[in-house]
């Protein structure tokens, strides 16, 4: 047990109408899959939570030649100002259903309810809204004298922000007078299809959204079919690198949102309190199941010390167990698969020499879960250095001087974020513009927002989400 | 200290003064000859049949890293004309030459990176005033490779020294025109930026030979980055006499090299190359096998591809299409409290 003792605080499940089986979202209605069904698992308890229809080719075919008509015949007709009303309303009902969203997206994901009520979910309402308004002003985006819609924006999304993943896909598109396919992530596929519910309740016409649900070859399809004009994808740069090589030789415009292995540099003069804080939520954050997580720490060797047992002694208080326990900070690993993956690496990272170190944390029977862990004695060969765990497993290193500290940081493939600790503003501005990364947070990490345009170099992708940069993924300018 | 300063003004002023000091040097050398050899005078001799004077040609090469190297390979190939004559040879560039040209792009561009916005535009421009300086020498070359008339010639030069200057006015503009401070809803200071996205690959059009160039080497390189080119072919010649306007700009070495040769056998190393960023395919055929085989070939690393476009249209204004893919946004965000 930790220092504090509390009481179980679980977030009422009852709030979810869960049905037994989701059919595919297609031209407005649920309809069944030509393949069958496969179950999404609530990865704290490994119970059963719903069947969920499997997508075909033959289903992602009818789902992008609805997609086309709706393009064709209503949604790029319709004037800007008349499609913001609708994205409008999506953010509308997202916040008005907020905690339903919340509590399902625990239950199918695992993370912390605090984490989906008040970061997810909120931030997903917050990006429809923000897009929204983009609608009728594409003019004013600076892209162009008259940007154009693409046309049918094929989407992939990944496990690990379900519904707000969708949210920066699917608002963006919307809004610039895309339609859309979207296939959510097999292991998280029911805040998606609540979404679909949304947009029936919005009254978006039918075949504006279209949700496929299935496995990496329904993804593979979506992004392949000839009547895809964008792909949009967020997710492994395995898999992205598979994407991009489908695609070569064809006209579809392409972002990629890809890995990373972003390090968090803490500096000698850093507000260490506040260095722990941003450490934790770098790392520990979402099961450290974040692309941009900070998880190779760089600390200047004069501190290293005190910084080490100062995250020890935090990472002491961090409760792990229930996703839907208030008083949760680290939840369920999201699935059997990416727990093996997790343990593969941190047993590398042993074997290879480096310290491995965990608070006593009792985990619970049941479901997926790994207790928050540091390596310290890291080099920069380990593969935990440089191989994107995904877990909440953090990576320390030390450096001496900010050349060393520079040199360390972008030794990676990787490109998507970096974080810098330091009181020293003229050494914060050259850190930030020294990072090969798209991201850097100073002083701060994993924030979030609809209008921050996010994005890696190198091998994290290419393309940007959010803010204005974001629309010109989905515009022909 | 003194001393240097010394030795570099005596060449200086030596350099000033070539045709006076060679005339002296004959002044005094003459009397001597005539006192060794032939004490008596001697009748005026019979004048020689006029020979016409040979020019002296220039040997093309590579341009990499600032120097202008033979291709590693020792091969060269013969460009010619459009009627069959033959013009020179230029240097066949191999997969090494490749290699070495993207190892002396990767070391210049950071600091190319650095230079300020201000001080990349006037290199941009120097190189457009060096271009217009040379304006016969190009449209010259440029009739001759494309067989067309001199004219036409002129007129191409005079698209690419505006094409330079358009995008010389551009380096300090880029990053207030595609960035933004963003709303972040939270106390945070919040701004997106453009930087490089590194060392690009260009493969340049095989017409028009010096407005291609330029229009793919100039959007590239004006956010910073550093570029390895092919030029094709024929447009071998525009292209190297290009890299000495390059070489005599204050463009510092290695920031452009140019490699050229058959688009076909270099492509392939270059998209497949893992510290080459970006790709543009400008020159290779639209909807070709060779233009898809060098996309996959650059998803390995996740290059910023841009595709050949059929029938591209070289004199358009070219607007931002070919600076914003190689460019990159970067956020930073930072707390804002007291």
């Amino acid at each position: 047990m930790g220092l504090f003792d509390y009481a179980p605080a679980p977030e009422s499940r009852s709030v979810v109408d869960l049905k037994p089986s989701y059919g595919l979202f297609v031209d407005g209605e649920f309809v069944d899959g030509s393949a069958g069904a496969f179950k999404s698992v609530n990865p704290a308890t490994e119970e059963v939570l719903a069947e969920v229809a499997m997508a075909d080719a033959a289903d992602v075919d009818r789902a992008v030649a609805v997609a086309r008509r709706a393009y064709d015949e209503v949604w790029s007709r319709m004037p800007g100002n008349e499609r913001a009303k609708y994205i409008f309303r999506i953010a509308r009902i997202i916040q008005e259903r907020a905690r339903e969203l919340a509590v399902l997206e625990s239950l199918d994901n695992g993370k912390p309810i605090r984490e989906s009520r008040d970061v997810d979910i909120p931030l997903a309402a917050a990006h429809f809204f923000y897009y929204a308004g983009w609608a009728d002003k594409l003019g004013h985006a600076n892209l162009g004298p008259d940007p154009r819609p693409l046309g049918v924006a094929g989407q992939v999304i990944p496990w690990n922000f379900p519904l707000l993943m969708l949210a920066w896909k699917v608002a963006p598109a919307l809004a610039c007078g895309n339609t859309v396919v979207l296939k959510p992530a097999e292991t998280t596929p029911l805040t998606a299809l609540l979404f679909a519910e949304i947009c029936q309740q919005a009254d978006l016409p039918p075949g504006v959204v279209n949700i496929l649900t299935g496995a990496g070859a329904t993804g593979a399809a979506v992004v392949g079919h000839p009547g895809v004009d964008k792909v949009a994808f967020t997710g492994s740069t395995e898999v992205g690198r598979m994407i991009a090589k489908q695609v070569a030789g064809t006209s579809k415009k392409v972002t990629l949102e890809l890995g990373g292995k972003a390090a968090n540099l803490v500096f000698e003069d850093a507000p260490l309190e506040q260095a722990i804080e941003g450490i934790v939520d770098g790392i520990f954050f979402n099961q450290g199941h974040v692309c941009c997580a900070g998880s190779r720490l760089l600390v200047q060797e004069s501190v290293a010390e005190e910084v080490v047992d100062r995250l020890r002694e935090r990472m002491k208080t961090l409760r792990v167990g229930d996703p839907l326990d208030k008083n949760t900070d680290i939840g369920a690993i999201n699935s059997a698969e990416q727990l093996a993956k997790i343990r593969t690496l941190t047993e590398a990272g042993e074997a290879e020499g480096a310290t491995r170190w965990s608070p006593p944390c009792e985990l619970p029977e049941r479901g997926f879960f790994f207790a928050p862990t540091i390596f310290t004695g890291v080099s920069q060969a380990h593969r935990i250095a440089h191989e994107e765990i995904f877990g909440p497993v953090l990576s320390v290193l030390t450096f001496r001087t900010p050349a060393e500290a520079v040199e360390k940081a972008n030794n990676t493939a990787y490109g998507l974020s970096a974080g810098v600790w330091t009181d020293k503003g003229s050494r914060i501005l050259w850190l930030a513009k020294q990072m090969r990364a798209g991201v850097v947070w100073a002083n701060t990490f994993n924030r979030f927002d609809p209008t921050s345009p996010f994005g890696g170099y190198k091998e994290s992708g290419y393309g940007r989400e959010g803010g204005r940069h974001g629309l010109e993924a989905y515009l022909d300018v | 200290m003194s001393e240097t300063k010394k030795a570099e003004t005596k060449k200086a002023d030596a350099k000033k003064t070539p045709k006076a000091g060679k005339a002296a040097k004959a002044a005094k050398a003459a009397p001597q000859a005539a006192v060794v050899t032939s004490p008596a005078p001697s009748p005026a001799p019979a004048p020689a049949p006029a020979t016409p004077r040979s020019s002296v040609r220039k040997t093309y090469k590579l341009y990499i890293g600032g120097a202008f190297p033979r291709s590693e390979s020792g091969r060269s190939y013969v460009v010619t004309a459009p009627s069959g004559e033959f013009i020179a040879n230029a240097a066949q560039a191999s997969r090494k030459d490749a290699r070495d040209a993207v190892r002396a792009a990767r070391s210049a561009q950071a600091g190319w990176a650095k230079a300020t916005a201000y001080n990349r535009g006037q290199i941009l421009y120097r190189i457009a005033e060096m271009l217009e300086e040379r304006r016969d020498q190009f449209a010259q070359q440029i009739a001759s490779v494309e067989g067309v008339n001199v004219a036409a010639g002129y007129a191409q030069v005079d698209a690419a020294v505006d094409r330079w200057v358009w995008y010389a006015g551009w380096s300090d503009k880029l990053t207030q025109v595609l960035g933004s401070a963003n709303p972040v809803a939270g106390p945070y200071w919040n701004v997106s930026s453009p930087e490089p996205t590194g060392v690009v690959a260009l493969l340049a059009p095989a017409r028009p030979t010096l407005l291609g160039l330029t229009s793919v080497v100039a959007p590239a390189i004006v956010g910073g980055n550093a570029v390895v080119v092919v030029a094709p072919d024929a447009a071998a010649v525009p292209a190297v006499t290009l890299g000495e306007v390059m070489a005599t700009s204050d463009l510092p070495g290695g920031v452009v090299n140019i490699l050229t040769g058959a688009p076909a056998e270099l492509a392939p190393w270059l998209a497949s190359h893992l510290d080459v960023n970006a790709l543009d395919l400008a020159g290779i055929q639209a909807g070709s096998t060779l233009a898809r085989d060098l996309e996959v070939s650059a998803a390995e690393n996740l290059k910023r591809v841009v595709r050949p476009a059929a029938g591209y249209d070289w004199s358009a204004d070219p607007g931002l299409a070919r600076v914003k893919p190689f460019l990159e946004t970067k956020t930073v965000w930072h707390p804002v409290g007291i």
